[in-house]
């Protein structure tokens, strides 16, 4: 079997792994690297719960190819606290009770992390289009849009 | 918001604690079942029916197990006939065809290989050979004359049958005299519904881990609303002693009723006796659509009949769901589900018909939203006809305690006129109705229910206290139990930790189901806990030699007149010399469930050129009983809304003509988005349950009810069109805004 050595880093951390042809880097993060926040919903690309960052853009990582990632830096939900302290978007997923099961959180937190990276003044609209790819079928939303909001408004306060 | 009626005022129960397991769920360690592997694991992948019902007349396994890295096949000669009696013959059956596919995608056979890619490519290397037989697919379809049978080991239950039959179950309830209450009726209506087959969508696909050792015991981690029920299915179709088998449950990424049952566990479980090391099993999310899950499709026809002034007399329905290939109780469910007004005359004919499509499961409310789609879009038809206020005519029709539900039973203390007077004051209801918008009303029932449930509870050296059950958490549970053990020991609830135990650590307790968690289980942590402040009396009077029956138990201490208060933390430090560990376990099998009633209402605008519809506004009212965590009683309105939103609007199986699944992904069966949606307004109304200690009912299940109707029902007041049909997707509502 062909396998391609891969170096990239993952959460600031220098990493390498050997890709075996044609697995996908959601498969290398979660059974490679040991990194399972990352989550394989449907393999499709349709339900945004492998979302991660590559080199700074948002990306469902069951529809890129391992190998691809080499030199990237990339960021999974194992990456946007920092240190001990929770990003300001874990804090109020947990305040606003943003999540129920609990599978969706994670792909949603990397999402909403890239919208506020990119905008840290979104409408209502522009957060509930900035996740149209993140599938949840717990909360309606509701609580979801709610805590991107008010973890908005926490960072602009924080860079103010 | 929160309507509530006068109830005593908690502490800790009606808070909003971030919840326990949220830590873990925000930063990515949270386990699910497809997180873990052991070491020398293997995968397994299927082989799947390409027919929708055929005779198997030969499977070749020889190539796939010389292939490299295979060290296991099963087939369904793997496992044994258990008989059509048994009552988990079907399950058996669903896991793993026999000598018959009923279904496309119908398992057939698994192979466990040391990488998924080698089972996959061992996979495509089994040999089967069918003979196919005739297949049916609509109810119309299976109930006519002649038609072939589905599946011939279905027998119709709850009758002497004979012969085997495409009906699992007829149900016909009575009451009054509806052919004498029609001809009295001043006004008729009477309409033929019919819905799609719906996915739970639940965003984890099934996965299971299973290691089955040299002692021929397998443990099992797996994603499921029920792990007992785990345990007893994997051991049924295995052949096994329950004992053999321990369920160890994994975080699970949602079920909605659809991981009540199991699909894999016993795969693996055989898998790994064969090969001698861990299977995993994780289903692609084409699996999971075509070979799990669905709700019924149904046909409903309803006629009602009411006065000038809105009483509504009588009503006659005859209502059929579509179950599958196996049987299925869903039509008796449908009738009993017929319980928010008073009908003095009633008729109701309702049938669970098979099919050659996918075992149809649970799913929130299951039933109910296809009787409530129906009843509650011919209720409205009446308002609108009599020109009465859509929420004046539920109430004047509305089943208050005594009244009974269309299976003869009365109801007991419920909330349904409380929410169809708390939307009636919202502030959503009193304003006007958008430009160009139509707004909708409909209501919902559900009856929740009881079963059996344990509870342990330790009150640790330190002074903190762990709670542990035996229900898996779907939707913030843990944190309801952690509240109610706070408020009755008087702890601080971050002092608790709330854990689900494997099948071997905590008593028996049935499957997270029909809304009876924090109700039943909640009980049980209830009861532990008394038990626990008797021992902590106990304790106390030792400590100040006073009689145990002069100790109280107030805000987390024993307190004996006269005497200092001795704290829960200070009796615990003390526990070796008062007599030793402070642990106490309840176990039940609660009566007393509480139905839930919600109402919702709907502003939405529909796009004359593309059928399009745009909810503008949503809120949903719901009766609690007591809203133990508001925040995830509003979670499990708001979801429920929103996933009775996809059904009523979009979501559908796609069958082709062989019966296969054209739309097996989340691109073609599309859930709502965000973008779909706006904010979901909720209001808890606390009617509370006289039967539970803090007045529980139950949220989970109701809040998909009402949707469908509440949308048609907007729908028709938008564009005046009565849409009959779900979904309502563009091109239906095109297609009638054209015929209009």
């Amino acid at each position: 079997m062909n396998r391609t050595h891969v170096n990239c880093t993952v959460n600031g951390d220098d990493v390498d792994f050997l890709a075996a042809d044609g697995i996908s880097l959601l498969d290398a993060l979660r059974d490679e690297l040991g990194l399972t926040g990352a989550k394989e919903g449907c393999g499709t690309g349709d339900c945004g719960a492998c979302s991660v960052l590559i080199d700074g853009k948002l990306n469902c990582s069951c529809l890129v190819l391992a190998p691809e990632a080499e030199g990237a830096e990339i960021v999974t939900v194992e990456g946007i606290a920092d240190g001990d302290r929770l990003h300001p978007l874990q804090q109020t997923f947990l305040e606003g009770a943003a999540l129920q099961c609990g599978i969706c959180t994670p792909g949603v937190l990397v999402a909403a992390k890239a919208l506020l990276d990119a905008n840290p003044d979104p409408t209502e609209t522009e957060i509930r289009y900035a996740l149209a790819g993140n599938l949840c079928r717990c909360t309606g939303y509701d609580k979801i849009i709610r805590s991107v909001q008010e973890a908005a408004v926490q960072l602009r306060e924080a860079t103010r | 918001m929160t309507a509530t009626e006068n109830r005593p005022t908690y502490k800790w129960v009606g808070t909003r604690p971030i919840r326990h397991d949220g830590y873990d769920k925000v930063t990515g360690k949270a386990r699910f079942a497809a997180d873990l592997d052991l070491p020398g694991q293997l995968r397994a992948v299927y082989v799947r029916s390409p027919h929708a019902h055929a005779r198997i007349m030969s499977i070749d396994t020889e190539a796939a197990e010389a292939m490299p890295g295979v060290k296991a096949v099963v087939t369904g000669a793997d496992f044994p006939d258990l008989g059509v009696a048994d009552p988990e013959y079907d399950v058996s059956v669903n896991v793993m065809a026999r000598d018959t596919v009923y279904y496309h995608g119908h398992a057939v056979a698994a192979v466990a290989a040391t990488s998924r890619e080698l089972a996959a490519e061992a996979a495509a290397a089994i040999v089967v050979e069918y003979e196919e037989l005739p297949a049916v697919f609509t109810i119309d379809e299976a109930m006519a004359e002649g038609a072939p049978l589905v599946n011939e080991n279905n027998y119709t239950k709850f009758i002497k049958a004979d012969e085997p039959s495409n009906l699992s179950t007829i149900t016909n309830l009575e009451r009054g005299e509806v052919d004498g209450a029609f001809a009295a009726a001043d006004l008729v209506i009477e309409r033929e519904f019919t819905t799609s087959a719906v996915h739970q969508g639940y965003i984890e696909p099934h996965a299971c881990v299973v290691d089955t050792g040299a002692d021929g015991k397998a443990s099992v981690w797996c994603s499921s609303q029920g792990h007992f029920r785990v345990r007893s299915s994997t051991a049924a179709v295995l052949g096994w002693d329950v004992s053999r088998v321990k369920v160890t449950p994994a975080e699970i990424g949602g079920g909605f009723g659809g991981k009540t049952t199991i699909y894999i566990e016993p795969i693996a479980a055989r898998l790994s006796e064969m090969a001698g090391r861990p299977v995993k099993i994780v289903m692609t999310r084409d699996e999971v659509f075509r070979a799990t899950g669905p709700a019924p499709a149904s046909k409903v026809r309803v006629r009602v009949g009411a006065t000038n002034d809105g009483e509504l007399t009588a009503l006659e329905a005859w209502m059929a769901y579509n179950v599958g290939a196996f049987g299925n109780v869903a039509g008796m469910v449908g009738a009993m589900s017929v319980a928010s007004y008073k009908f003095p005359n009633l008729k109701l004919e309702a049938y669970s018909v098979l099919t050659n499509l996918p075992k149809s499961a649970a799913y929130r409310s299951p039933s109910a939203p296809h009787a409530a789609f129906a009843i509650e879009s011919v209720v409205d038809e009446i308002a609108q006809k009599l020109d009465i206020d859509p929420i004046e005519l539920r109430l004047k029709n509305a089943a208050v305690e005594g009244d009974l539900t269309a299976m003869g039973m009365p109801h007991p203390r419920i909330g349904f006129v409380e929410c169809l007077e708390a939307v009636r004051e919202s502030e959503h209801y009193g304003s006007p109705v958008p430009a160009g918008a139509g707004r909708g009303i409909a209501a919902g029932f559900w009856f929740n229910i009881g079963e059996q449930s344990s509870a342990t509870v330790h009150v640790n050296e330190d002074g903190t206290a762990t709670v542990i059950t035996g229900s898996p958490d779907i939707g913030g549970s843990r944190a309801s139990m952690a509240l109610m053990a706070a408020e009755e020991l008087g702890l601080d609830v971050h002092s608790i930790t709330p854990l689900v135990a494997d099948t071997e650590s905590v008593g028996f307790t049935d499957t997270t189901e029909g809304s009876r968690t924090t109700f039943a289980t909640g009980m049980a942590v209830v009861h532990a806990c008394r038990e626990l402040i008797d021992d902590m009396r106990s304790r106390a009077a030792t400590i100040l030699s006073v009689d145990v029956d002069e100790v109280v138990w107030v805000d987390g201490a024993a307190v004996a007149e006269g005497n200092d208060p001795v704290p829960l933390a200070s009796i615990a430090a003390q526990a070796k010399r008062t007599g030793g560990p402070l642990t106490a376990s309840a176990s039940l099998n609660a009566g007393g469930a509480g139905p839930s009633f919600a109402v919702h209402c709907c502003d939405l605008s529909i796009d004359e050129e593309t059928g399009h519809t745009t909810v503008l506004r949503y809120t949903a009212a719901q009766d609690a009983g007591t809203a133990i965590h508001p925040s995830y009683v509003e979670g499990q309105l708001q979801g429920g809304s929103v996933q009775g939103i996809g059904w009523a609007l979009n979501e559908e199986y796609i069958f082709n003509d062989d019966g296969s699944v054209d739309n097996p992904s989340f691109l073609d069966y599309r859930i709502p988005v965000a973008s779909d949606l706006p904010m979901i307004e909720t209001i808890i109304v606390e009617v509370p349950n006289p039967s539970h200690p803090y007045g529980v009912r139950g949220v989970g299940e109701t809040g998909i009810v009402p949707p469908m109707a509440t949308i048609a029902n907007a729908i028709s007041r938008a564009a005046g069109i009565r849409m009959t049909a779900l979904p309502m997707s563009p091109p239906h509502v095109l297609r009638a805004l054209n015929e209009r």
